[in-house]
């Protein structure tokens, strides 16, 4: 009598958790989808409100206008000036210096702890690298325009104190854990028996990692640097105090530099809301959010056409 | 032991009876938003007024003088703390929405210094030279015959009132050179000087360590003033500034009281003690000057 009744009311609940995650998964979605809609709404009007406009639309934003300062950013002014390009210039040149730092680093400590560590050595390594990523942002940056800076300076013997290759290295310590842990899994998990068939075709332990594991694992390598690009590319606080904000079209690493992610940051909390300026660093925030979006879609299509091409299956 | 325990604890007990009474008993809650600059200074005279007056609530907060007008605009504050005059936009904004017209009060009066690395030998600046560095026409320290290399400027982000302020008495309101870093903070500032010879920066007039503050004069023939209290109040150092609360229409029972104790003796001798300087003879002298 009593068995099919706990039977009922265990599928029930099972039934309920099941909603109750499959919610969870879909309310990600719902989240970002609302989040693209809201940005986009306030953005919007640089392309409709004819007062808006004429402060700063799209001509504006991207190409250049005097003589003296085609690309300048000055939002607060008697004039405002609203070029992003800048901007984008100090992101890409920062993000690129972080990526360029990041990568090697952390893939190389990846190929270290899966194919020549001892096992206990791994154990000791791996959660010092993920600790990391535990480390506020604000804090790295803090590190980076207190100490580090002056090193940096010294080093590469730069004028500016405060400039792209500090700022970018400085968001490099904040991507090597999300390459490295990435990495490291995707080493990890190509099977044994790839490792066994290339000993046994006489392959060093070297040859076999750099050629015949690497390789076997660069679908989720991919995938690692990809996200530490996205990280790189949005992060605010460690950029906001290292990078020295200044807006200047140069793709030179030893100047300073202001990012997209800074900008907003820095300026949203005080503008003026329904303003040019406050349309403008909303265009910024969706043009970011599309960017990492076009990025990402992309990259998971390269990275499933490899692994294709690698493993042969799908 | 024992005993001081709970005789503690019976004190805390009291004391969180009075602020409770006292919530429950205020007839009256102002609300303060707006200058970081400011944030201290409020808290100070809202303390100081509250025990004067229990039957007051006043509550104090930060977030930038922006933040505050934002929100003096949208009815969610009584008083807006700002580091520099609003904007005659902005006031358009709060009689469109309220129908009243702004009501500008100087509450304080601040001072805005010029920094260098303690090792640089320059000593005085003009305004005339501290222009011509920030928007871009000087580049090189020894063109004011310092044996240095390049300039490096520093300033203060877009957002803040420091920036305003300097951009408009200093530059003239030509627009900052784009090759000018900024840094979140007055304290950031001095930090990055403090690390960097070839630097010079300009914030509230603060003794940093590693720092130096210049002697600054309005033009060649003047006379170079160091930032000291005394100069600040007798109008001589060029560069000061009022700060200032804003209310949507003429302010009304306890808020007029609260300023009126502000503009008061009691009020303004807080400045001091907070690191600013009282209105009073300085703002003759600022009128004057203006």
């Amino acid at each position: 009598m009593n068995r099919p009744k706990t039977m009922t009311r265990s599928r029930f609940a099972e039934g309920a958790v099941e909603w109750l995650i499959r919610a969870s998964a879909f309310s990600a979605i719902v989240g970002l989808f609302l989040i693209f809609i809201f940005i986009g709404k306030e953005a919007l009007p640089i392309l409709t409100s004819p007062d808006v406009r004429k402060e700063a639309n799209i001509s504006k934003l991207f190409l250049p206008q005097d003589q003296a300062h085609p690309y300048s950013w000055q939002p607060v002014s008697e004039i405002p000036k609203y070029s992003i390009l800048p901007l984008f210039v100090g992101t890409l040149k920062m993000t690129l210096v972080a990526v360029l730092f990041a990568i090697p680093l952390a893939l190389g400590a990846a190929l270290f702890t899966s194919e020549f560590s001892p096992g206990w050595l791994k154990e000791f390594i791996k959660p010092i690298i993920e600790l990391l990523a535990g480390i506020p942002s604000v804090v790295l940056g803090f590190f980076a325009l207190m100490v580090m800076a002056s090193y940096v300076q010294e080093l590469f013997g730069i004028v500016y104190r405060l400039n792209a290759i500090n700022a970018g290295i400085a968001l490099g310590l904040a991507v090597i854990p999300i390459v490295y842990t990435v990495a490291d899994d995707a080493l990890t998990s190509v099977p044994k028996s790839y490792r066994e068939a290339s000993m046994a075709m006489g392959a060093s332990p070297w040859q076999t990692a750099w050629r015949v594991v690497f390789p076997a694992a660069l679908p989720g390598i991919l995938a690692a640097c990809v996200l530490g690009f996205g990280r790189a590319i949005g992060e605010t606080m460690i950029v906001l105090m290292a990078s020295g904000n200044a807006a200047i079209m140069s793709w030179n690493l030893a100047k300073p530099a202001r990012s997209l992610s800074a900008t907003i940051a820095a300026e949203l909390g005080e503008v003026v809301v329904g303003s040019a300026h406050y349309h403008v660093l909303f265009f910024i925030g969706i043009s970011l959010f599309i960017f990492t979006f076009v990025l990402n879609m992309f990259a998971h299509w390269f990275v499933a056409r490899l692994q294709k091409k690698v493993l042969g299956t799908i | 032991m024992k005993a001081n325990a709970i005789i503690k604890s019976v004190a805390i007990l009291i004391s969180m009876g009075l602020i409770v009474g006292a919530v429950q008993a205020a007839d009256k809650t102002i609300t303060i938003k707006g200058s970081d600059t400011m944030v201290i200074l409020g808290q100070r005279w809202a303390e100081e007024y509250m025990k004067a007056h229990p039957g007051v609530v006043i509550q104090v907060t930060g977030g930038g003088s922006g933040t505050g007008i934002s929100a003096l605009i949208n009815g969610s504050t009584d008083i807006a703390e700002a580091s520099r005059p609003m904007k005659p936009a902005e006031k358009a904004l709060v009689k469109e929405k309220h129908g009243k017209d702004v009501e500008e009060i100087a509450v304080a009066l601040d001072g805005l210094a010029i920094y260098v690395h303690q090792s640089n030998t320059l000593k005085t600046i003009t305004l005339a030279q501290a222009r011509a560095i920030y928007i871009g026409q000087m580049t090189r320290w020894e063109e004011l015959g310092v044996k240095l290399a390049q300039i490096i400027a520093y300033g203060r982000e877009n957002n803040s009132g420091t920036y305003a302020y300097f951009k408009e008495h200093v530059l003239g309101n030509q627009d900052f050179a784009p090759e000018v870093l900024s840094l979140p903070g007055t304290a950031a500032v001095i930090n990055a000087i403090s690390k960097d010879k070839n630097a010079i920066g300009y914030g509230g007039i603060a003794y940093g360590k590693g720092i130096r503050a210049l002697k600054v004069s309005k033009d060649v023939n003047g006379p170079a003033v160091a930032p000291t209290m005394a100069n600040v109040l007798n109008g001589s150092y060029p560069i000061s500034r009022e700060l200032y609360f804003y209310t949507a229409g003429k302010p009304e029972g306890e808020e007029k009281n609260f300023i009126a104790w502000i503009l008061g003796p009691h009020g303004q001798k807080l400045c001091e003690q907070v690191g600013y300087y009282p209105l009073k003879k300085a703002g003759k002298a600022a009128k004057k000057k203006a």
